[in-house]
């Protein structure tokens, strides 16, 4: 008994991750952890992807469900758990049961690197920018099996557009990552490891946005729009363009396997997130790590998770107190008020030094990962969608030959900086 | 794509050949099809994407209109009209009460005329506002329908204010008009004319310039205008072929020769100067709504036609120039209280004859642009 209460307890107060220490009991805790928090966070974006693009269409979205539609996304979800499991009589059986666990293990697989703080992940793989991206491609795997098991028409033609976007797409998004790994390696010590990369960024006190600006710069808006691509979200969302498709290559699948692929996307969405924060957007780190530095500003910004959370409790304490003064609406609006002093006590929580210093690498990295997420509903709100030939354009015609001649020129000027600091001494940090 | 210009129309007849070469896919895109329009039916021949050849596949929403109106006295008729295209239900019911006036040899007092045109052209635009919406909802623009729905609302409370329906309004009588204008009326058009004129800048901002959308219309089905004419294509469709026919100027009914207005034109006939013609005729209506507002006389708002309503003898065909192109009545009448034969030439229907010239070497997608941009409405080819 004793031996284990040591191994649990010997791995608090390490600075490795649970993966990097053996530790298995950590390891499996962190992973529960993570696929906990992924989940919550999928539910969270559901809500938020409906208010948010509501809000920008001049209409309210959920309502009903919870005050302000907040226990929608679990009724759905319940919905989608209760209702019938169909299989086409002419599906390829067994294929068709595999396809959505393929995409929904890619998924979330790939959460085992992502670096939610210099100690807060499950490993930290010497090749972990690799994995990511060699792991969040396989979910094509589950697409193009998915389409075909259907032995439906607009599922096959859903599934190639699919394959075909994600395999083009894949190589910009490649060439941007390589040119950010570059970056890491200028001072001989290049590295794949997510922390790395993160820690490298540290060590230069700039995050790899705005290095060898504007080629930092370019590289991360490869990524990004490359990332919006192999995720199949708008304007590249051609796999399930419901105009067209009716919902592509999903279209035969209902309930539970239905939400696994719902679940996979937004989980992918994440993924592909932590790469770009990981990469260029310094992690888990908080902004302004040169210009405002210091204890003060340490301290300054260490509050910002409490902060946060308090003002989300003080949108619902609004929200309540612009409830209908109706008895019908009374459940809804003493609940929406729990929800806000639940929002503002953990704001306090946040604000006492252990909890804030447990929070806070995960506060910043997950705020990141959240403007990412809104950019998402943002495109989806604003644009129109590609063709499927103008997609294929912009990914072969402009962003693979941008991608290639800025890897380039991002090794030039890396190279003559590395030469000029041995040289005058200078510029290396 | 040029080969495929010369490839054959789908041969529906010898389907054996098309399902046994590999390389093709046959599928059935509607009648239940997110983007169809309605009951639209659309048998598209593929190579990969590209598509080989299409046929379209009406009947599904056949109401058997025409035939009704065999049963019905003329003033009976009057309200099924609207449900042919029920988004521009304005402009059916004048064209059919204007071509039984035709046939009787009345004409509506100046006041109800001027009543007419201003209903018909808050009409058009609220036609206009919902092709807008479903076009661009169609190419994957899911705000555009939102902001659209919301202006064509003001509308209909105008409609419903006006005459008690929002939809299928039965807003005009044979002979004129059965209301007189509300109190407040003219106040409530000129404030929804101050009111949509930077709702239209808004609909703009989004898409007139977007890239996106510039892709994915510029160059997307085109067809000629001598091509348009031989088809019998009419309405914007043939006018952003660069033809510079509208039945308002052409051939004025109502009172629209009293009225200035230009008809935008475009150059290319894609979808994209499709999109710049009815935007540019949205505008134009506001125009002639402002000009209508300044003018409407004083007056009877009836003619004086018959109680029981005998036409003699003859034919007649009167067409008006409804959002969707020209909308005709040819009526035949035997003398007696019900037509003996009443045909109808509804713009969709004939439009929607240019799809497979329009779509032929495009994508699949092209095909949803292209019908979102012929505007269609299944009730009207159906009928």
């Amino acid at each position: 008994m004793n031996d284990i209460i040591t191994y649990v307890t010997s791995y608090l107060g390490s600075d490795l991750t649970p993966g990097m220490a053996g530790n298995w009991f950590w390891a499996t805790v962190y992973i529960l952890l993570i696929f906990v928090g992924v989940s919550v966070g999928v539910i969270a974006m559901n809500w938020l992807e409906r208010k948010i693009l509501a809000h920008m269409q001049v209409r309210l979205g959920p309502m009903r469900v919870g005050p302000h539609g907040l226990l929608q996304p679990i009724a759905d979800a319940l919905k989608l758990l209760l209702k019938e499991d169909i299989i086409p009589a002419e599906a390829d059986r067994v294929v068709f049961w595999v396809a959505p666990f393929v995409v929904v293990l890619a998924a979330f697989t790939v959460f085992i690197v992502v670096p939610f703080g210099p100690t807060y992940a499950v490993t930290d793989m010497n090749i972990g920018i690799l994995f990511m991206l060699g792991v969040s491609s396989l979910s094509v795997l589950g697409i193009v099996t998915a389409g075909w098991a259907s032995n439906s028409h607009y599922p096959l033609i859903g599934a190639l557009r699919s394959s075909a976007q994600m395999v083009s797409y894949e190589i910009a998004m490649g060439l941007a990552v390589v040119s950010a790994l570059l970056m890491t390696s200028l001072d001989g010590q290049g590295t794949l490891s997510m922390i790395g990369i993160v820690k490298a960024q540290l060590a230069e006190q700039q995050w790899f946005l705005f290095k060898f600006f504007p080629l930092g710069l370019i590289a991360f808006l490869i990524f990004a729009i490359a990332m919006v691509a192999e995720t199949n979200r708008a304007p590249f969302d051609l796999p399930e363009a419901e105009s067209e498709l009716t919902a592509g290559f999903h279209t035969e699948y209902s309930g539970f396997r239905w939400s696994l692929f719902f679940l996979a996307e937004y989980a992918a969405m994440m993924a592909v997130s932590s790469i770009a924060v990981t990469l260029w957007l310094g992690g888990w780190l908080r902004p302004f790590p040169n210009a405002l530095s210091g204890p003060a500003w340490d301290l300054a910004f260490s509050l910002v998770p409490g902060i946060a959370f308090l003002f989300l409790g003080g949108l619902c304490f609004y929200g309540t107190a612009r409830m209908p003064k109706h008895p019908y609406f009374r459940i809804q609006t003493i609940g929406l008020a729990g929800f806000g002093a639940l929002l503002a006590l953990i704001g306090l929580v946040l604000f006492l030094p252990g909890p804030r210093n447990l929070v806070e690498d995960i506060f910043w990295f997950t705020a990141k990962v959240a403007g990412f997420m809104y950019l998402y509903i943002w495109y989806r709100g604003t644009f129109p969608r590609y063709r499927f030939d103008q997609l294929m354009k912009v990914g072969w015609k402009v962003l693979l030959p941008v991608g290639l001649a800025l890897l380039v020129l991002t090794a030039i000027v890396g190279m003559r900086s590395e030469l000029w600091a041995d040289i005058h001494g200078w510029g290396r940090p | 794509m040029a080969d495929s210009k010369t490839l054959s129309p789908l041969d529906l007849d010898t389907p054996d050949k098309t399902y046994l070469d590999a390389n093709e896919l046959v599928i059935n895109m509607g009648p239940q099809h997110p983007a169809t329009h309605g009951v639209l039916r659309v048998i598209l021949r593929l190579d990969g994407e590209k598509v080989l050849g299409l046929e379209c596949v009406i009947g599904y929403l056949h109401r058997g209109v025409e035939k009704i109106a065999e049963n019905r006295t003329y003033t009976m008729f009057n309200p099924y009209v609207d449900r042919m295209d029920y988004v521009a239900a304005v402009s059916n019911g004048l064209g059919y009460c204007e071509a039984v006036e035709k046939l009787l040899s009345v004409e509506a007092p100046p006041r109800a005329q001027y009543i007419r045109v201003i209903l018909t052209e808050l009409n058009r635009i609220a036609s206009h506002q919902l092709w807008l919406g479903t076009h661009a909802l169609d190419i994957g623009a899911i705000t555009p329908l939102f902001y659209t729905f919301r202006d064509r609302e003001e509308i209909l409370k105008i409609f419903e204010k006006y005459c008690g329906a929002r939809l299928t309004t039965h807003a005009f009588r044979i002979g004129g008009l059965q209301y007189e204008a509300y109190d407040g009326f003219e106040k409530d058009v000129k404030n929804f004319v101050s009111f949509v004129k930077p709702k239209m800048d808004e609909y703009e901002e989004l898409l007139t310039t977007n890239r996106i959308w510039l892709e994915r219309t510029k160059g997307v089905g085109v067809i000629s205008g001598k091509d348009a004419i031989a088809l019998g294509v009419t309405g914007p469709v043939l006018r952003a072929s660069g033809v510079k026919w509208d039945i308002r100027k052409a051939q004025p009914y109502a009172n629209y020769k009293n009225f200035d207005f230009e008809i935008p034109i475009g150059q290319n006939g894609d979808t994209y100067d499709r999109y710049i013609v009815r935007m540019a005729e949205m505008r134009q209506s506001l125009r002639i709504i402002e000009q209508a507002m300044e003018g409407i006389p004083e007056g009877p708002i009836m003619a004086k036609v018959p109680k029981v309503m005998k036409p003699p003898v003859g034919e007649v065909y009167h067409s008006i120039e409804a959002p969707k192109g020209e909308l005709g009545y040819f009526i035949v009448s035997d003398g007696s209280t019900q037509p003996y034969r009443v045909r109808v030439r509804p713009p969709s229907f004939v439009n929607l004859q240019a799809l497979e010239v329009m779509c032929r070497g495009h994508l699949v997608a092209d095909v949803i642009a292209v019908i979102g941009t012929l505007d269609i409405v299944l009730g009207e080819v159906d009928r």
